[in-house]
């Protein structure tokens, strides 16, 4: 199958939905610019046209309301954000008109719109552009909460976002736009909601969703190698959650360990832990774990960040103490280049 | 002699208007006590002009938007009573089916597209429902009333930068009150600052007049709008007042907050009995001709209110249902 990368996958979805429905239309600072938005809206403008593709004023509460305004008259916005924390302008709209217009109409109006936010990561980006804010959206009743992890995901999630007749927020980390895999050239939908199990196994269950997954990975070939056996779950969805998919798993595997992409502090990692707990709590062989961004605000410069996330190490090391052993260093790949930029090894293909 | 007829008619029905909006707003006040509507209402009691004098040009297909104090805009636009009403009481004939309240009106078949309590919010999404139109080449209008204090918020001028960037055909209606809550707009906005300005200052055309006359507030508005060719965004501005206070169904001068002088002064100038003194002296009306229509009114709204009381309340499965739609 053809390989292409995660930034490709986002616009073969966008182009697919504004050549299938003309209510579809994408919205965002920076769209139409030479850089595209990473290169996830390169082009659209010219394939077409300036009615379906086009840059804003830096309004981001008021587009967001402008956007609610076209969707409840039928039409599909995109809204595209460089890097979430753009995106906090608008949670007035977002919070208090999107994601309860459906019910404060009692069912009369929709609002099928879509959010792209950018987390950002590395590069000295600093405490106002890498925050990963999934849960402030997760916690509302009305929106849905969408992160894919691979170039295949990112196409057939984005296509369901579009699709869906309620507003999602669609969440990239941006050091997943550059990573490659296989991706059909046909469309296709991955629902929303469904958790993906990527690898099969018995010991341990690992969860994780969006650029950890693609960390998780690499965590779980060691731990193969190690004769530890993992299920391995990607959430896809953060709202909705499957929660069916991880006590299936838990409740076959009696271990489990969270790598969540934010913050643990009533973070993605404290609700399925708690979730866990209220329902699997005594069958447990040992205590949940969750694997998480440190509870601080990033600094810039790279040697401090470096120690806020988390890393294969980290996951691997992890694992191997719920079953009393130590990792070994040599089986470790070796870093290579700077913490601050996206290693090589995660590149892909996924 | 034919056309005069029919300018008489409009003129009664506007007056007419004016007080089908006054007496539901007054007997939701009365009825509150009872405890039984148990949402907060802002009621619109002493600006019904401006909902009507706009709303009187505007047909069924056109969209309106409102904001907190929405009641009259609702009526105006020909909203169903007896669903508002169900609304208030909270029951599933309501025009939300009681999920939404006083604060969320709604009336697709009529053109009421929303109503919303945070200040300033709807004003982009109503720019949107013009976009949106302007997009799919439909033509009929969209209106969203907003209060003097919404200027403030960062949405509005977020919103009149969009709407003239994109000659985006939205009508926009500002009603000054004078208040926010208790707070005067001399404590809210500096003496230097022009609404005028602001609003040209973006492009828009921006147009003044009487809140309290139904026939300025129609009349202003039908220049505008007919002189208004390219379909560009366009403002209105009228000076009117509340009566009661601002949440809630009692009178509230005793709190101070505005002089005895300045609230005298605006009941002088209400918009109901200035016009009415004109209508019966000019022969327009008659005061048998007014009792009569203010009879069939009262049957009408005490009719929607027995509904309203009579309705049941969604039952809670309801609870789960339309957060998300297919």
């Amino acid at each position: 199958m053809r390989e292409i990368k995660f930034n490709k996958a986002i616009r073969e979805a966008t182009a697919y939905c504004l050549s299938e429905d003309n209510m579809v239309y994408v919205m965002g600072l920076g769209v139409p610019d030479p850089k595209g938005i990473f290169g996830t809206t390169e082009n659209l403008l010219e394939e077409f046209g300036p009615e379906r593709v086009f840059d804003m004023p830096i309004i981001e509460n008021g587009a967001t309301g402008i956007a609610i305004g076209t969707a409840i008259m039928g039409m599909r916005p995109i809204i595209t954000h460089q890097r979430v924390e753009f995106a906090i302008l608008s949670m007035e709209q977002i919070v208090n008109q999107a994601a309860k217009w459906h019910h404060m109409t009692a069912g009369q109006s929709k609002i099928p719109l879509v959010i792209r936010m950018i987390i950002g990561r590395g590069w000295g980006q600093g405490a106002q552009h890498c925050q990963s804010l999934e849960t402030w959206f997760a916690h509302i009743p009305g929106l849905k909460v969408v992160s894919p992890a691979t170039p295949y995901d990112a196409k057939g999630l984005l296509i369901s976002s579009i699709k869906d007749n309620n507003p999602v927020i669609f969440f990239e980390h941006r050091w997943l736009h550059d990573t490659f895999g296989n991706v059909p050239e046909e469309s296709y939908e991955i629902p929303l909601g469904k958790a993906n199990i990527l690898k099969h196994g018995n010991d341990v269950t690992l969860i994780t969703y969006s650029y950890m997954t693609t960390v998780s990975l690499k965590a779980v070939e060691i731990l193969n190698k190690m004769n530890i056996s993992v299920d391995l779950i990607d959430l896809r969805s953060i709202k909705p959650l499957d929660y069916d998919t991880i006590i299936n798993s838990v409740q076959k595997t009696k271990r489990v360990i969270v790598v969540d992409n934010g913050w643990t502090d009533f973070g993605v990692s404290s609700e399925i832990i708690s979730d866990i707990a209220t329902k699997l709590g005594n069958q447990l062989k040992a205590n949940p774990k969750k694997i998480g961004i440190e509870n601080v605000p990033i600094p810039s410069t790279r040697e401090l960040a470096k120690y806020c996330y988390p890393n294969l190490k980290t996951i691997v090391t992890s694992v191997l103490e719920l079953f009393d052993k130590k990792v070994d260093d040599a089986i470790l790949p070796e870093e290579n280049g700077m913490p601050d930029v996206p290693n090589k090894y995660f590149l892909g293909p996924f | 002699m034919k056309d005069l007829k029919i300018i008489k008619n409009i003129e009664k029905k506007l007056l007419y208007e004016m007080y089908r909006i006054r007496n539901i707003e007054f007997k939701i006040a009365e009825y509150y006590s009872e405890q039984e509507m148990r949402c907060p209402v802002h009621l619109s009691i002493g600006q019904e002009a401006v909902a009507v004098g706009i709303c009187s040009y505007l047909k069924k297909s056109d969209s309106v938007l409102s904001a907190h104090r929405s009641h009259a805009h609702y009526v105006a636009k020909g909203g169903s009573l007896e669903k508002m009403l169900g609304e208030l009481y909270g029951k599933e004939t309501g025009c939300a089916q009681g999920k939404g309240g006083s604060m969320h009106l709604i009336d697709l078949d009529a053109g009421f597209l929303a109503a919303v309590p945070i200040v300033g919010s709807t004003i982009p999404i109503a720019v949107g429902t013009a976009w949106a139109k302007k997009l799919k080449r439909d033509t009929s209008k969209t209106v969203v009333f907003l209060g003097e204090g919404a200027t403030e918020t960062g949405v509005f001028h977020e919103s009149l930068g969009f709407a003239a960037l994109h000659n985006v055909p939205i009508i926009f209606i500002c009603e000054n009150n004078l208040y926010s809550v208790y707070t005067h707009l001399r404590d809210r906005q500096s003496p230097n600052r022009s609404l005028k300005e602001i609003v040209e200052g973006h492009g828009i055309k921006h147009f003044h007049g009487n809140g309290n006359s139904v026939e300025d507030v129609s009349s202003i508005f039908r220049e505008g709008t007919f002189e208004n060719e390219n379909n560009a965004p366009v403002f209105f501005e009228f000076d009117t007042y509340r009566w009661l206070e601002h949440c809630g169904p009692n009178y509230d001068d005793h709190l101070k907050y505005r002089e005895d002088s300045e609230v005298s002064m605006w009941k002088d100038r209400c918009p109901i009995n200035t016009f009415e003194k004109k209508l019966i002296d000019e022969g327009i009306l008659s005061h048998q001709e007014l009792e009569k229509y203010l009879e069939k009114l009262n049957i009408e709204i005490e009719e929607a209110f027995k509904k309203a009381k009579k309705s049941s309340f969604l039952s809670k499965e309801h609870l789960y249902e339309k957060i998300y739609s297919d």
